[in-house]
């Protein structure tokens, strides 16, 4: 699967959409592949609050559980509900329909800056 | 996945890197935890056949004309009940009675007893027989000699028959027959650790590559599947069978366990039976049961269980039932605690999300061919 080039990525494998004030939240396929069977995913309501490089969730897989961290600061503005209901989705559309949360972002966001572009997370995955 | 060097490796090592599993440090071993998938892995089990590389196990033979005295003298199952060709499900205990291992025992012959015993426990469990040993018994350490494959499923019998003159219709629940399979001198046994009807062999390790490759083709028409510890392990669960580490320590007694049934208190003096009585005498403050998730959430294993808000025990194991399509566990809590319908919670991460125990085992196979 490749990477969408509009994306921004995190070392701890999610990805961020970001469009003006709003980014869309997900995990990426290296993730979902490393994680097998999902499970479980434990999502923020909306109206709460994430914090660049801090928990907001979590997804299981038959084996383990893993924490997922916000790539930007925000506040949760929908979760997927998909994933209540079908969270094997995860394993099949990690960066497309089984997304994790939107987010309308904080004031201030020169925070992106330490994301990686596809190209690098290609290669940091390549080489992990 | 990097080569760990340091991990021991199973004659297979090489076959599950070609067959691009997923390896992991499993109490040093470097072993395949998933190859397509626990779930996948896990339903093919349930519904036709899987191959198990449980080459890490250990095995120590025990020989003499005294070996059945001292084989009854270190567990708790009556071996000396056991007949030519019979295996038992028995523990090792220390003084205190808590858990050295649980094992399996089979009689190869009156003066010749087979022990197959968990792989990160064994060079303990070599030195507990061999400390306790006053008997005419040969104690000898015998895993660098064996490999071990587990045939699990429905089709297990019809997949392994293609390779062996053995009748394994003939053989039954829990005995065992010395054969061959492909040609090779195999000990074939009818256990497992999955909840279904199946064999496993030990063979050769020079041997194992080829008898592991020949067994997928056999089973080739079935959907044979190699399976990794992840399956092996939500199998177990679903069938309630114990993991030593997990249901099963130095601090946990066999009654505690739900293990009654393979301590035979009237079968004479063994160790571990002087703190067994005062157990019995005292009666027991904590037990396993198994329990369901009712909210949302999965227990798993060291996760803390309250009851009405107080501290009531803890999770053995935990995590989602592939067959059942529920969040599933074994927990300790008060003894008088366990009766199903009992309402606990789980502490997930901070919160207590409501469970239920349940009856066991959660999965339990149709009546197999035999049993």
């Amino acid at each position: 699967m490749s990477y969408p080039e509009s994306y921004k990525y995190t070392k701890e494998h999610e990805w961020v959409h970001i469009e003006g004030d709003r980014a869309t939240i997900g995990i990426t396929d290296h993730a979902q592949h490393e994680l097998g069977d999902i499970v479980f995913v434990d999502l923020p309501k909306p109206g709460s609050a994430v914090t660049k490089g801090q928990t907001f969730g979590s997804v299981e897989s038959v084996k383990a559980v893993s924490d997922i961290y916000a790539p930007v600061s925000g506040e949760v503005t929908e979760a997927n509900e998909l994933l209540a209901k079908t969270p094997e989705q995860l394993n099949s559309d990690p960066h497309g329909a089984a997304w994790l949360i939107k987010v309308k972002l904080s004031p201030s966001n020169s925070e992106t800056d330490s994301l990686m572009s596809a190209a690098d997370y290609q290669n940091y995955v390549g080489a992990e | 996945m990097s080569a760990n060097t340091d991990l021991k490796r199973t004659p297979l090592f090489e076959t599950h890197i070609a067959s691009k599993a997923r390896m992991v440090d499993f109490g040093g071993w470097n072993m395949p935890v998933q190859y397509s998938g626990i779930v996948e892995e896990h339903n093919s089990v349930r519904q036709a056949v899987g191959l198990f590389d449980v080459s890490h196990m250990g095995e120590i033979d025990v020989r003499g004309p005294e070996a059945g005295k001292l084989v009854d003298y270190v567990t708790t199952n009556h071996a000396a009940k056991l007949k030519h060709g019979q295996a038992h499900y028995s523990a090792l205990l220390y003084e205190h009675g808590g858990f050295v291992d649980d094992i399996l025992v089979h009689k190869v012959a009156d003066d010749h007893f087979f022990l197959c015993v968990n792989s990160s426990n064994q060079e303990k469990d070599f030195e507990h027989i061999r400390q306790n040993n006053r008997f005419e018994a040969e104690v000898e350490f015998t895993s660098d000699q064996y490999a071990q494959l587990a045939i699990q499923g429905p089709k297990a019998l019809a997949t392994l028959q293609k390779l062996t003159p053995v009748d394994l219709a003939g053989i039954k629940y829990y005995w065992f027959v010395d054969g061959e399979v492909s040609g090779a001198p195999a000990r074939i046994a009818r256990t497992g650790y999955t909840g279904e009807d199946g064999f496993e062999i030990y063979i050769q390790p020079a041997e194992a590559a080829r008898i592991w490759a020949e067994i997928m083709k056999a089973g080739e028409e079935f959907g044979i599947r190699p399976c990794g510890l992840g399956a092996r392990n939500t199998l177990r669960l679903e069938a309630k069978m114990a993991l030593y580490g997990h249901e099963l320590t130095a601090s946990i007694n066999p009654f505690e366990a739900d293990l009654g049934w393979i301590v035979k208190m009237d079968k004479g003096d063994f160790v571990g039976r002087a703190a067994l009585e005062k157990v019995r005498a005292n009666g027991l403050t904590r037990k396993l049961a198994g329990f369901e998730m009712r909210g949302r959430g999965i227990g798993r294993d060291g996760y803390e269980i309250t009851i009405e808000g107080q501290p009531a025990g803890w999770v053995t194991s935990g995590g989602p039932s592939p067959t059942l399509n529920k969040n599933i566990g074994l927990c300790y809590v008060p003894a008088n605690k366990t009766a199903p319908g009992t309402a606990i919670e789980v502490t997930i991460r901070n919160v207590p999300v409501e469970a239920e125990i349940v009856a066991t085992p959660f999965y339990k196979r149709r009546q197999g061919a035999s049993a």
